[in-house]
């Protein structure tokens, strides 16, 4: 075969649709739209947005849709309630519409707007690009002056603010911008911390991307979100303070403004109680609209993007589809599983089945081998052995058999049997492992929930058990916290756990994948001598066909959710029936020969 | 092999410290490496977590701080040079990335990607050239209009294995490029990287913790522990007989996907270990 037709079969097969593997978890394809359409679907974001689209018109049209010019007078419907003469919202003390001049009124609280976004996100957003993105001393600067100035009490530098630059409203929010900069400064600096530790940075930069053009192109795109999403608040944060502003007098009061309306009603409010009612909803709509506009944007560009559970007709129907497990369980098996099935909700209301019919067969003193691709099935079928399957995983069918008992139906009978007889060894050392508390308190809890034992017994046992998976100096490593020792350790210390409660049976994770190959040979020579020693079972879940010749026995091989071959460790290598396996062992690489 | 000015990439008595925080002496994680790349010939690094094989790339990348020694790419020193310099004298030098997912951004697309680095020439020779850079690494054409996100773990590194080849490199510093990848995917993104190398005479510096991969790729291998080179040789030699009581370690240590042969290389190894711990060497 050329070159060509290689490359071309290796397209063909990967461009094809991988049913096994599940959407990537971000994966917003044509974002906009998904991002439009979610938001429509949110009742409180439609009534919101139609709100603000209101407001906008009014202010926009008021010079035409205002029944009176915001300066008419008529004296006679001075302080007139609402409802009752020519004008609709009744007229204030000065016996000008209220109506016309809340309506008049809207433009200026749309210019306010307009000043606090812009300013605010001028400010804060170009200050988090730079500081985030060159850190050291341009952001011990940005931060130190965000600080300062988060630190000054705003509305009392506001109202001093008017001695000095007399009664301008779009001046006094220009100033509040800056006063609430910062909150959107530690925003895009966190999100660009985030940003500039991934790969593609790098990559822009060894391809000689200036830095101004790393930040317009793969920097700023990943502030755009948060940034919308803060705006709608930071603009119910300017309405208020404008309003508040102009209640307490701060304003021009030559054109008309919500908090000034406002302000003349309630000081003729014993004369004209209706009239406070009309100015009073409109900011505090306004207000409502805005934060809720927030929310509805955050869930819609940061939300889980709820999918559709499976419908309880549909997974019966899946279940009902299924066959029965035909084989009957071996006797001497240790743990059978019988038929497993597994599904995971297609995100349109039907299941996908990700573990399909799997029957494996685990006795005393032996280690399984489950190996596989990624997308395979094999570690959901180690995890529904544990009864660690994730919350939306669909049990379709088939049986877990251990001690008599079906561990998947029986929920009882997995709990008793977990942590002291069936124990987990996991692939991430670290992860597993609570940064917070000493391992030793750690492993004590973990035993203690298994087993009734008094604390110093624990300890001791624990002590013993350390020593033995090869730890040097058990009474200091007992009393340290997880970050103080090595993956490998981490490793060791998590199999003392596992063998804690005396198992029978050990359900491992690929676990050596995340260590280093020397500490890995010995975890696994741990792991053989643990098998010899205590005559335990293993289902061992791995990619590694070097880890599978090391130490299984047995090997069943994965993909797309079945079993296709099941093998004796040394008749696999040797003679392997299914072209798959041969594939698999095909690419295995080996390290003497090129 | 050897261009006018000798080798193609010369890294003489590299030092690479980090500061620490307070009082402390800084943190040497490379410590007086040399290392010499002829043109189109591969060196694979291998070393374990810790042993700075990743610092080394970076630094020749200039992401990370050269404290003293010399990098030299095609007869001029490319240590502590400023992005502008970096763009006119070390284009040539460029990298894949051990993680497909992070090293692409998610919300550009394929075309727009590749196109990034390309900074002269028409629209219509850029859309050339992706299709050219696409077809070089097997993608179908039309892969370029779609997201980055749309690809699986093998295909986003075909397409930063085409990003790095936009500028036309003439040494890639391939940063552990498969271990992120399935087995059957790894032997074929190898295979691309080992036809792209017969095709166009490219150098790589592989880096890697799998001696399988590196000995499948090298020609040359180098052994990192904790930042200093313990042993070097052709990949030959420190695949089937390394001298360096590490080397010995490493490769002891590396299971091989054959029940028997492993069980009498696991002999071995105990052996060996007890060998070491009489003779007393780290």
């Amino acid at each position: 075969m050329s070159t060509e037709q290689v490359v071309s079969a290796v397209v063909d097969r990967e461009v094809a649709p991988d049913a096994a593997r599940p959407a990537a978890p971000h994966d917003d394809g044509r974002r906009g739209d998904r991002v439009g359409r979610r938001l429509l679907r949110d009742p409180l974001a439609v009534v919101s947005m139609a709100y603000v689209a209101v407001v906008i018109v009014v202010g926009v049209l008021a010079p035409v849709i205002a029944p009176y010019s915001p300066d008419y007078v008529d004296v006679d419907l001075a302080n007139t309630a609402p409802f009752t003469g020519d004008f609709v919202l009744g007229g204030d003390s000065s016996g000008r519409d209220i109506l016309s001049r809340l309506l008049w009124a809207t433009r200026g609280t749309l210019l306010a707007c307009v000043v606090v976004l812009v300013v605010s996100t001028v400010v804060g957003v170009t200050g988090g690009l730079l500081a985030g993105y060159f850190r050291g001393r341009t952001e011990a600067v940005a931060s130190w002056v965000a600080d300062a100035i988060m630190a000054l009490p705003g509305i009392v530098l506001l109202i001093a603010l008017y001695t000095v630059i007399g009664p301008s409203i779009p001046t006094a929010m220009a100033v509040f911008g800056v006063l609430i900069a910062p909150a959107n400064y530690r925003l895009v600096r966190a999100v660009v911390a985030e940003v500039r530790g991934e790969l593609y940075i790098d990559a822009a930069k060894v391809s000689g991307l200036s830095d101004l053009r790393i930040i317009f192109r793969h920097v700023l795109t990943a502030v755009r979100a948060p940034i919308i999403i803060q705006s709608g608040f930071v603009l119910a944060a300017g309405i208020g303070i404008q309003a508040g502003l102009e209640f307490l007098g701060l304003g021009d009061p030559r054109v008309p403004s919500w908090g000034g309306i406002l302000e003349q009603a309630f000081s003729t409010i014993y004369l004209n109680r209706g009239a406070v009612v009309a100015p009073a909803l409109v900011v505090s709509l306004t207000i409502l609209a805005f934060v809720l506009l927030g929310n509805a944007l955050r869930d819609a560009l940061q939300g889980s993007g709820r999918r559709r559970p499976a419908t309880a007709a549909r997974v019966a129907e899946a279940r009902a589809a299924r066959p029965a497990p035909s084989a009957a369980a071996d006797a001497e098996a240790l743990v059978s599983v019988r038929g497993l099935a597994i599904g995971y909700p297609d995100g349109l209301g039907h299941v996908r089945p990700v573990v399909d019919g799997v029957d494996l067969c685990v006795h005393r003193g032996e280690i399984h081998g489950l190996v596989g691709e990624s997308g395979s099935g094999k570690s959901q079928t180690a995890f529904a052995m544990l009864g660690l399957l994730p919350k939306d995983a669909v049990v379709l069918g088939g049986a877990v058999l251990f001690d008599g008992a079906d561990l998947l139906a029986d929920a009882g009978a997995m709990r008793r049997a977990r942590g002291t007889r069936i124990a987990y060894v996991p692939q991430e050392p670290m992860s597993n492992l609570d940064p917070t508390i000493t391992i030793g308190r750690q492993l004590v809890l973990g035993l203690r929930a298994a087993k009734r034992m008094s604390k110093a017994k624990a300890r001791s046992h624990l002590l013993g058990l350390l020593a033995r998976v090869g730890i040097a100096d058990p009474e200091a490593v007992f009393d340290m916290y997880p970050h103080q020792i090595s993956g490998g350790m981490a490793q060791r210390v998590l199999i003392t756990g596992a063998i804690a409660g005396d198992p029978e049976l050990i359900v491992a994770d690929e676990p050596t994948t995340a260590l280093d190959v020397t500490v890995q040979a010995d975890v696994l020579a741990l792991l053989r001598e643990l098998r010899d020693e205590r005559g335990l079972g293993m289902v061992l879940v791995t990619h590694d066909l070097g880890v599978v010749a090391d130490i299984c026995d047995t090997v069943s091989v994965m993909r797309h959710g079945t079993i296709v071959e099941h093998q004796e460790v040394r008749g696999l290598f040797a003679a392997p029936e299914h072209p798959y396996t041969r594939e698999l062992l095909s690419s295995a690489l080996d390290p003497e020969e090129a | 092999m050897e261009t006018d000015h000798g080798p193609l990439l010369r890294v003489e008595h590299l030092v690479v410290e980090y500061r620490s925080r307070g009082l402390r002496a800084p943190k040497r994680v490379i410590d007086d490496v040399s290392i010499e790349i002829g043109a189109g010939e591969t060196l694979g690094l291998v070393g374990e977590s810790g042993s700075g094989k990743t610092t080394i790339g970076r630094a020749i990348l200039g992401l990370a701080p050269v404290t003293s020694g010399r990098i030299v790419f095609d007869g001029t020193d490319i240590s502590g040079l400023r992005r502008r310099e970096r763009r006119d004298r070390a284009q040539g030098v460029q990298a894949i990335f051990q993680d497909p997912y992070s090293s692409l951004n998610p919300s550009m697309s394929i075309a727009d990607i590749l196109v990034e680095p390309i900074r002269e020439g028409a629209t219509a020779a850029k859309r050339a050239r992706v299709r050219e850079l696409l077809d070089a690494v097997g993608l179908p054409s039309d892969a370029g209009s779609r997201q980055a996100r749309e690809f699986s773990g093998g295909q986003r590194q075909r397409i930063a294995i085409a990003r790095a080849l936009a500028l036309r490199p003439r040494l890639i510093i391939c940063d552990e490029p498969t271990s992120a990848l399935d087995m059957s995917t790894q032997t074929r993104v190898l295979g691309l990287l080992r036809e792209i190398q017969e095709r166009t005479a490219v150098s790589y510096l592989f880096i890697s913790h799998d001696l399988g991969v590196v000995r499948a790729m090298s020609d040359r291998t180098a052994v990192l522990l904790g930042g200093r080179l313990v042993e070097e040789g052709t990949a030959d030699q420190i695949a089937r007989d390394p001298q360096h009581p590490y080397s010995r370690r490493l490769q002891m240590a590396t299971p091989v996907a054959d029940p028997e042969l492993q069980a009498r290389r696991r002999r071995e190894r105990l052996e060996l270990l007890r060998e070491q711990a009489a003779a007393g060497v780290a």
